[in-house]
């Protein structure tokens, strides 16, 4: 496992482009960074100049060794770090950095095990480091992703995820609106909608989840109600209702 | 360079040091929001002597009750000012109590707890407040009803509170106990202890 | 509500522990449950960190961090079970 380097680390940003209107992908250099496994999180500190600091925890897009680092980031309208990040980080600027954190939502790939990614919103960050990686080892884990989002333009790393070179399959569903044409109406991710768009108990699967607090909620209750051992659940809360 | 501003410091004169203003109301909670209903809810006051005072939601309900209009400030840094809610003073509850302890800890459904210095919470300063903002007080919000202390850091103004224990030392309750002020004055900026 | 995964303790435990904390199993002192750290249901933030049992809501462990400080205290946690770090890679 990827364990984290001592104390902070100065990331300087390296490049970014937009992900949707209100999401940015951000690339940081990181000095002494010891690469990371797909799934884990950083955490990120911004100082003000009379010393006030906020920190906040993101999840890591790009995996592997490496000293650089892709975050996906999402403007809250009222939120005090993410709106920064999004709209005022230039390039050369740095913030600090702790990481790589955590070892448990985090797909290796010695896991043969079938695997269902389950994603709202930004919480699609640390899957795009698992699909890269289950690519870039060719896995021969089956490996696939339920993508939740408001509207199609919501959509984070899209064009990476319908790839034909990918090799973890992405299901889409709308909750606030659907592309034209599409079967089924814009709504909240049911039970229903779960067992005919993921893998079933009888695949043993481990299912990882993630995105803001009241999505995981939902859809892991929904999980253990189809039979799933909460055992085989992971999960990653983002915050929020 | 972008230079991170946190969120705007104000030179508003309403504002204790180190605050912002918010408009929204931010929820902080140490745990679940414990659900009970007004039939099985009740308040107690515990003293030194044994003796417990019991009002169940009918008979607080009928107690006098006040409409107060606060500014409140939390230790995270946000204060919202001319919050409006209605509930009972601690004068009125502690009207009967006879103690000769100075100091309360305040328990809440959940477990959560708060110590306060007996003569904070009297005298016009402290209220059992069941409604915010012209209805009825949200769980997530500490309902039915929560302590209100609004000149402490708003960790002391207890959600889901359900009674006061007289305690002769101010012990400190459960983010005290772990390096917050035992006091809690915005004002001086008591954040730690 | 508002609660996070026991994954989120990983930051402010980084350099407190040799050992990865989040993928370390503990027990909880009142109901038993056998669980790892990143099972936990963390609220409190952001006052403080504080991890309760997945299964009963027991307050496991609390962690305050702030400017040059932060405290610790796993009043909850009957013990820890930490793998060697040449096992824990292989977790
Ligand atoms: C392990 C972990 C990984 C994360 N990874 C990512 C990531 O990859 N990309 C990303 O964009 N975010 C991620 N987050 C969320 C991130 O940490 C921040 O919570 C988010 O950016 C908001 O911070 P803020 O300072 O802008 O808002 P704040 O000022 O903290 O909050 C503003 C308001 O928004 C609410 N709120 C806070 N967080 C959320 C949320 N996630 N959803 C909805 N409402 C919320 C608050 O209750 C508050 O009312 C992750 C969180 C965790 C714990
Ligand atoms: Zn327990």
């Amino acid at each position: 496992m990827t364990t984290p380097a001592a104390g902070w680390l100065t990331g300087s940003l390296a490049r970014a482009h937009p992900l949707t209107a209100s999401a940015r992908s951000i690339t940081f250099t990181v000095p002494g960074w010891p690469g990371n496994d797909a799934g884990q999180h950083v955490d990120v500190r911004l100082t003000s100049s009379d010393g006030y600091q906020a920190v906040r925890s993101y999840s890591i897009a790009s995996a592997g060794p490496g000293g650089e680092i892709e975050l996906g980031i999402d403007r809250l309208p009222d939120g005090e770090v993410s709106p920064f990040l999004v709209d005022d980080l230039a390039l050369g600027d740095t913030v600090e950095l702790r990481g790589p954190l955590g070892g448990w939502f985090v797909w290796r790939p010695e896991q043969t095990q079938p695997v269902q990614l389950i994603a709202g919103g930004s919480g699609v960050v640390p899957f795009i480091a698992m699909t890269r990686t289950h690519a870039s080892v060719c896995s021969s884990a089956p490996m696939q992703l339920l993508y939740s989002l408001r509207t199609p333009n919501d959509a984070f790393f899209r064009d990476e995820l319908s790839q034909p070179s990918a090799t973890a399959r992405t299901t889409w569903h709308y909750t606030r609106t659907v592309p034209p044409g599409w079967s089924r109406s814009a709504g909240r991710l049911t039970a229903e909608d779960l067992k005919s768009k993921t893998l079933p108990p009888e695949q043993a699967p481990l299912t990882y989840v993630c995105g803001p607090t009241g999505f995981v909620e939902t859809v892991s209750r929904a999980l253990t109600s189809l039979g799933h051992a909460p055992d085989t659940i992971r999960t990653e809360r983002f915050g929020g209702t | 360079m972008a230079v991170f501003g946190g969120r705007r410091r104000d030179d508003n004169p309403a504002l204790p040091p180190g605050q912002h203003l918010t408009e929204s109301f931010p929820v902080l909670s140490a745990g679940p929001s414990p659900s009970i209903s007004t039939e099985d809810w009740e308040f107690f006051i515990h003293t030194e002597t044994g003796q417990t005072h019991r009002w169940n939601w009918d008979q607080f309900l009928a107690l006098p009750s006040e409409d107060i209009t606060v500014d409140i400030h939390c230790v995270t840094s946000w204060s919202k000012l001319g919050t409006g809610w209605k509930g009972v003073s601690l004068d009125t509850l502690f009207a009967e109590v006879e103690t000769g302890l100075d100091f309360v800890m305040a328990h809440s459904y959940g477990g959560y707890t708060t110590n306060l210095p007996l003569e904070e919470v009297l005298d016009g300063q402290a209220w059992i407040a069941y409604e915010y903002d012209g209805g009825e007080l949200e769980p997530e919000h500490g309902g039915p009803a929560r302590l209100l202390v609004p000149h402490l850091y708003f960790w002391k103004s207890a959600k889901w509170v359900r009674g006061l224990v007289m305690q002769s030392e101010d012990n400190p309750g459960f983010w005290e106990e772990y390096g917050y002020n035992l006091h809690g004055d915005p004002w001086r900026e008591e954040r730690y202890s | 509500m508002d609660h996070l995964d026991g994954n989120v303790l990983a930051g402010p435990t980084a350099d407190l522990f040799l050992f990865e904390p989040t993928t370390t199993q503990g027990q909880c002192q009142s109901c038993a449950d056998i669980a790892m750290l990143g099972q936990a249901m963390v609220y409190g933030q952001p006052m403080g960190f504080v991890a309760r049992c997945r299964n009963c809501d027991n307050v496991l462990i609390v962690i305050i961090e702030r400017a040059g400080q932060k405290s610790l205290s796993m009043r909850g946690l009957r013990w820890l079970r930490v793998a060697d770090r040449a096992m824990n890679d292989r977790i």
